[in-house]
């Protein structure tokens, strides 16, 4: 509860520090400060201190898991902030608003991640979302940072809506009245065929909205168009959010009918892992390379779904973290660069030998090379899958496609050490390189001892 | 706590390393860490096998049920005291070789010696897993940026090669891990297992450990990237490269396949021998037709390789100690090629036997050594590969885990012919004949070099007639394996 309210109140403050203040450097201190106060206050929350004692009906249910997820999801965006915050000026002239939007988006990323109602998820995820739209077509001169608002508004609302009609056919198909996951869960009407058809349509609009193949083909758009900072907000800290939505809701209602619909969800892997990894090898541009790159990694996280043991959930918290820390460390540097093809990080070695050493962690890190956290993200998912001992296939298809992102991943590296270039002017601070280098030390830790992470967030909570 | 220093004393002088400033600092210093390794390992090698400093456990991932368990017994000893052994010989020899950045080599240099001991003194899998790919990762830096022209493509198809095996390898580790009753990766629950596994189980868990090994080897036909990386490697690279790390898939296969997925060895056991087989012959007749010194050698590596692996397969106490004993002589009778060739090569900038002859003449000491290792490489009585190869060719024939030993045995023979054809026609062309332009002011080799090619050539000779503390070494290690192996059904 503390981080909805905290959150939502300082997208208020923030939007209108606008008016109040015109320094920039201000607007960005305050947007550091609302994110430490909301990472402190999730983290109290964690430990049982809660601030606003608020009857929400059992509407929303405050389990460790979500929370956890929460810690990290607001740490990286505080990691996030500290080396991106900038660059946000360069986006327009809203800088006061952008920081309240993304306030607004980890609002709704609280609640998604705290649902038990069907209800509270729609809002949640629509809280993400818009905002979201908004972020993406905020380059507002940028043809293409319009066509990519415009498209993820379109095909964002179209999920929304089979979202919905899955949710009507749940409800109808209860009869009881109620859009509660545990009343969902018990409902022994789970044979009908409106039940079924309502849990396929949701298993289609989360699909659609982590970026799972078939239901992938907005991504590459819209996180190509949308201004970098925000694609990488987008790609790291709101994915494993609606990851984490998705878990609970099939986790919580739909987990003992597993059966019915695991089948599916090895297909959406299979396509997923398939086409992320091989479209990601022919890719020109690094950012968008990294939107293939997002949704093959949504292929290896979808396995926590598949199987949803206790390998699962662990997993995805260590997945989600692992991939956030690489992924928003890779775009900062991206930012960075002149422009965002290959080309670019040739000679970089030389020129910033700090900048491409961390890079080449997070880069190894999302390959899932030993010694990184993405090691063991990826040995989660695999042993999850392995021991419910049916889907061995996958598991192949999966470490064969983890061979082939070596490929794209390896490319960056390959030009940044063993090529020869002018990389251009590039403006990295001391504190800048600081919060890398942390992040590089923090991955390469939670790359031999993964259980540390784990085990700290549950100190906490016990 | 031996084994831990080994490990610990390459890696933080390898990072130390990324600090030094000079070069001529960097390379003495990893030089002067070589040595304080080296040494380590032969107090090792003296110590009783029940002694307390050989093993070390210590708790690292319990809720995984791995630890991080590293000991040394009979082939550890062997194999982490050829790493050992080859580091220094290989920054002695090369000392000449001048590096851009030679701190970072020398770094990733130690490093890679880090994942090298790693992978033999593990007695956990998931350990063993780590490291087989952290000796990887520097290697690939080493050579992609050290290497020569066509460095990057060659690395990088060799690194997606074994990347692709050790993720195959991953996947069947985790799944006998999945089937330990303890859930344990330890490798005495992994010893254990080789009862449990299931007939079907074990006939496919076998390719997924044997593609990891055959890549690393290599066996063919995932040899092909073996050749082009060695040749684009700088020299102290493709020294590590086949002296040491294609060690790695043999060891793999006796440590972590033969004992634990023992049925499926068994029952694929012919399969992979006539592998062996083909590649022998194949990779003789190539080397035949090289012009390049590099890529003869590395052709003459596969061919060898073959030979041990085929002699894994027949199971036969002799033939694995052969194994054991030809794992050792194999590397540093490679390494003494690899000095030969890169001295030809710094003196004359090229590798091309067409280009060179005469060089007896000019260069006696140069020729004596090299004809020493050379005959080595063709298995001559009173070198160390004599030994080696005959016990490993007594072991393949007297095999019963297979129908056609006759057959392996006489192929694998045929192939030793073709080495004995390729080597000594390229010790004639090179060496003897006529001076050429380009010869006919060769120097001979200088006090250093002469040193260490005199070391190996002792090395080769001593174990070529006095083997027995060696295979006393390897003689537990053995009966170990076997015993796990020999399943009656």
């Amino acid at each position: 509860m503390n981080a909805i309210i905290i959150s939502a109140l300082w997208g208020v403050v923030m939007m209108f520090s606008g008016v109040i203040t015109t320094s920039k450097s201000a607007i960005r201190n305050l947007a550091v400060l609302g994110i430490i106060i909301l990472l402190a206050a999730n983290i109290l929350d964690l430990g049982g201190n809660h601030f606003f004692p608020i009857d929400t009906h059992n509407m929303l249910d405050f389990e460790t898991f979500g929370l956890l997820f929460n810690t990290i999801a607001f740490a990286s965006s505080l990691l996030f902030f500290l080396l991106s915050a900038k660059d946000i000026e360069n986006v327009g002239i809203n800088y006061s608003e952008y920081f309240s939007l993304i306030f607004f988006v980890l609002c709704g990323v609280s609640i998604a991640t705290s649902f038990n109602t069907l209800l509270m998820l729609f809002i949640g995820i629509e809280i993400i979302s818009i905002p979201l739209y908004i972020l993406t077509g905020s380059d507002k001169r940028n043809l293409k940072s319009n066509e990519a608002s415009l498209k993820y508004l379109l095909m964002g609302a179209f999920s929304t809506g089979i979202m919905l009609l899955g949710i009507a056919f749940l409800y109808g198909a209860s009869g009881t009245g109620t859009f509660f996951i545990d009343a969902i869960a018990s409902d022994r009407s789970s044979a009908s065929p409106l039940f079924i058809v309502g849990l396929l349509l949701l298993l289609v609009s989360m699909s659609f909205k982590v970026s799972a193949a078939p239901f992938h083909f907005w991504t590459p758009d819209v996180y190509d168009g949308a201004p970098s900072v925000f694609t990488s907000f987008m790609a790291t800290i709101v994915k494993a959010a609606v990851f984490i939505a998705f878990i609970r809701l099939f986790g919580d209602a739909f987990g003992e009918r597993l059966i019915r619909w695991q089948f599916f969800v090895a297909l959406i892997i299979a396509a997923t892992l398939l086409i992320g990894n091989i479209t990601a090898v022919f890719q020109q541009s690094v950012k968008r390379m990294l939107a293939y790159s997002s949704i093959a990694q949504a292929g290896f996280m979808l396995f926590a779904l598949l199987t949803l043991n206790s390998y699962a959930k662990d997993g995805i918290i260590l997945y989600t973290a692992a991939y956030c820390l690489a992924t928003i460390g890779i775009f900062a540097i991206l930012i960075k660069m002149k422009d965002h093809s290959f080309e670019a990080y040739n000679g970089l070695a030389k020129h910033q030998p700090a900048l491409a050493a961390v890079n080449t962690i997070f880069l190894l890190s999302l390959a899932g090379i030993p010694l990184t956290a993405g090691f063991f993200a990826k040995y989660y998912m695999l042993i999850s899958a392995l021991k419910t001992g049916q889907f061995l296939w996958l598991v192949i298809l999966a470490v064969l496609c983890a061979a082939v992102s070596v490929y794209y991943y390896f490319r960056i590296i390959q030009a940044m050490y063993f090529k020869d270039g002018e990389p251009g002017e590039i403006s990295a601070s001391s504190s800048f390189k600081t919060v890398l280098i942390v992040i590089a030390v923090i991955i390469v830790l939670l790359g031999v001892f993964p259980q540390w992470l784990l085990d700290k967030l549950n100190i906490l909570y016990l | 706590m031996i084994p831990v220093l080994l490990i610990v004393i390459p890696l933080l002088s390898g990072l130390v390393s990324f600090m030094l400033k000079s070069s001529t600092g960097a390379k003495n210093w990893a030089l002067f860490s070589s040595i304080i390794t080296l040494i380590v390992s032969l107090i090792g090698l003296n110590l009783q096998k029940t002694s307390a400093y050989l093993q070390f456990d210590a708790s690292w991932l319990p809720g995984l049920g791995s630890s991080f368990a590293v000991g040394l017994d009979g082939m550890s000893k062997i194999l982490s005291f050829l790493t050992a052994l080859s580091f220094p010989v290989i920054f002695v020899a090369t000392y000449r070789d001048e590096y851009k950045n030679a701190n970072n080599f020398y770094a990733l240099m130690l490093l890679s010696q880090t994942g090298l001991m790693g992978v033999f003194l593990a007695n956990d899998a998931l350990l063993f897993y780590f490291f087989w790919e952290l000796a990887l990762i520097p290697v690939y830096f080493l050579c992609s940026i050290w290497g020569g022209e066509k460095r990057i493509q060659a690395t990088f198809k060799f690194f997606i090669y074994t990347f692709v095996g050790s993720l195959l390898m991953l996947v069947g580790l985790i799944y006998i891990y999945l089937k330990t009753p303890e859930h344990s990766f330890s490798l005495k629950a992994f010893y254990g297992m080789n009862q449990r596994l299931s007939g079907h189980d074990q006939s496919w868990l076998f390719w997924l450990f044997f593609i990891a090994f055959a890549i690393k080897m290599p066996i063919f036909p995932f040899h092909t990237w073996q050749p082009d990386t060695y040749e684009q490697s700088p020299t102290a690279v493709t020294m590590v490269l086949s002296g040491i790390m294609v060690k790695m898939g043999l060891f793999g296969l006796l440590r972590w396949l033969g004992p634990v997925v023992a049925t499926g060895t068994w029952v694929w056991g012919d399969t992979a021998s006539a592998l062996c087989i083909i590649g022998m012959i194949y990779a003789s007749l190539i080397a035949m037709q090289q012009d390049d010194l590099k890529r003869l050698i590395a052709y003459s590596s596969i061919a060898h390789i073959g030979l041990m692996c085929l002699a894994i397969f027949a199971t036969t106490q002799t033939g694995l100690q052969g194994v054991m004993i030809q794992m050792f002589n194999h590397g540093i009778n490679i390494i003494g090629l690899w000095i030969v060739v890169d001295l030809i090569e710094r003196q004359f900038h090229t590798r091309k036997i067409s280009e060179l002859g005469g060089l007896a003449q000019k260069a006696p000491s140069l020729a004596i050594m090299l004809v020493v290792v050379a005959l080595a490489n063709v298995a001559l009585p009173l070198t160390n590969a004599f030994v080696g190869e005959f016990l490993m060719f007594s072991g393949v024939y007297s095999s019963d885990a297979t129908k056609y030993n006759v057959v392996f045995t006489v192929v694998a023979g045929i192939s030793i012919i073709l080495s004995a054809i390729y080597t000594l026609n390229m010790i004639q062309k090179v060496f003897f004949g006529n001076t050429n332009a380009l010869t006919a002011n060769a120097k001979d080799i200088k006090l250093n070099e002469k040193i260490i090619l005199a070391v190996i050539i002792v090395a080769i000779l001593l174990i070529g007639v006095f083997p027995k503390p060696m295979l006393e070494m390897t003689k537990e290690s053995v009966d170990v394996i076997l015993a796990k192996m020999n399943i009656k059904l």
